[in-house]
């Protein structure tokens, strides 16, 4: 059992991240990562490798390539009050091209996942230019994707389509300060919900009086996120780094996230850095934890993502730089520790773990997650 | 306000305004110079220092999430290097 089908669709949009975050006016450098993550929480771990590799060719074109994958396995909370523990495979390979023309950067690129319910096949293109001296820095994208979703044991083939179009502007300020601005339009249409999870509603014929019934999304869903970020440098070689978004869309979800961290260098080759991150939403309008009967309206969802909650993370991470001299092609190397803490508080999403007590009267449900990542970078 | 304030508002806006349209037929002049700018091309300067591991965390929020977008995917970048 899948429970989280979009992950894939947003996985595939946030490789774009990765591979399309080249600057106007200069190529990426030419680097390689090697990346393990190992996320813990709520019953599950999800681990696996991410791969990076970029290089240029000449002084105008720039490839990058990446592999990710998930390896799932355990029982959520969704799992054990409907379902079966279960095992799940997730890869994703992407390639990606920037072409450097003066002031302007083109990049193009392709993006393809799958595992054994879901295949998501994404491309996109955005163009950056420099103006003003170069202290500011416009970029436009545009991200289209293909999605089949499955449902283990049917025949299910269903078609998702996404549309996505972004604009970012990066500001110099001061000769300490930058900003950027970023604003995001997305669009889905098709299947959206997830085809295993469930709804539940009052059934005073059921031992434990509830009952379970399919849920079902709208087809359609369109959301506007809008972020700004600023970042100073500190006289004694640190730098702090405040964030916010908004985002919104027709479902009814209204969110906010702020973001504070700084970073700091320490002895020449290590660099600390610490950041939290507060995140809050509403719920979605047509979510409820319980339904007062079945078919209770033309849309059901019980899914946590659009429930209301709030996230609080906080990570710490520290980098060690070293340098071999007996690698000519070796500029430098890195290697990286980071670790995230995440807690996160659901007003109107139930622990139906405990049981005897009237519905809707269990207690909310608490999600604590360890977030783990290692990886080695090379510049050459 | 009276007529003559008004008169007096509007002047100073078309004012402004031309000043605007003179300075854009000439080049801005950068306030911060390129050999200003070695702060902000320190590596700790970067919005996306390592691009794999803050995707990697930007995904782990969004699984979870129901906001999603405009964290910067479609480029940017100080133009400082």
């Amino acid at each position: 059992m899948n429970p989280s089908t979009r992950i894939h669709t947003r996985l595939a949009a946030l490789a774009v991240l990765v591979l399309g975050c080249a600057q106007a006016g200069v190529l990426p450098d030419d680097r390689a990562d090697i990346l393990w993550h190992r996320y813990n929480g709520g019953g599950i771990t999800i681990q696996g490798p991410s791969i990076l590799v970029r290089k240029k060719f000449g002084d105008h074109f720039s490839v990058a390539y990446n592999h990710y994958e998930d390896m799932i396995s355990g029982a959520s909370i969704d799992v054990i009050t409907q379902a079966s523990p279960y095992k799940e495979h997730r890869k994703q390979d992407s390639l990606s091209v920037d072409v450097l023309h003066g002031k302007t950067t083109y990049s193009a690129g392709y993006i393809g996942s799958k595992e054994n319910d879901y295949k998501a096949t994404t491309a996109f293109a955005s163009v950056s230019q420099d103006m003003f001296g170069d202290l500011t820095t416009v970029s436009f994208g545009f991200t289209r994707g293909w999605d089949k979703v499955g449902e283990l044991g049917t025949t299910r083939n269903d078609a998702v389509e996404r549309r996505n179009w972004q604009i970012g502007l990066s500001q110099i300020l001061t000769r300490n300060l930058l900003l950027g601005l970023n604003f995001e339009t997305s669009e889905s249409e098709g299947f959206l919900n997830n085809p295993y999870r469930q709804v539940r509603y009052l059934d005073p014929l059921e031992a434990l009086g509830y009952a379970y019934e399919k849920e079902r999304y709208p087809h359609t869903r369109t959301g506007n996120a809008g972020s700004g970020q600023l970042k100073y440098y500190l006289p004694w070689h640190a730098a702090v780094s405040g964030s916010y978004r908004f985002f919104a869309d027709t479902w009814g979800i209204r969110a906010n996230t702020a973001e504070l961290g700084y970073t700091q260098p320490l002895f020449h080759s290590w660099t600390l850095d610490t950041h939290v991150r507060m995140y809050s939403q509403n719920q979605a309008d047509f979510y409820s934890d319980l339904f007062p009967f079945r078919d209770a309206q033309n849309f059901l969802a019980r899914d946590r993502e659009l429930a209301a909650f709030r996230n609080l993370t906080m990570g710490i991470g520290a980098t060690w730089e070293y340098h071999v001299s007996r690698f000519s092609w070796l500029q430098k190397g890195t290697i990286n520790v980071r670790w995230d803490r995440m807690h996160i508080s659901y007003d109107d999403f139930r622990d139906l773990r405990v049981q005897g007590v009237a519905p809707g009267t269990e207690p909310l449900y608490i999600l604590n997650a360890n977030i783990f990542q290692g990886f080695i970078s090379f510049w050459f | 306000m009276n007529t003559r304030g008004w008169r007096h508002v509007a002047i100073w806006l078309l004012a402004a305004a031309g000043s605007v349209a003179l300075s854009a037929c000439s080049p801005i002049t950068p306030w911060v110079k390129p050999y200003e700018r070695e702060h902000l091309a320190d590596p700790i300067m970067s919005f996306t220092p390592n691009p794999v591991s803050n995707t990697y965390i930007d995904h782990v929020y969004e699984s979870r999430e129901g906001a999603r977008g405009a964290t910067g995917g479609v480029g940017g970048g100080c133009g400082c290097n």
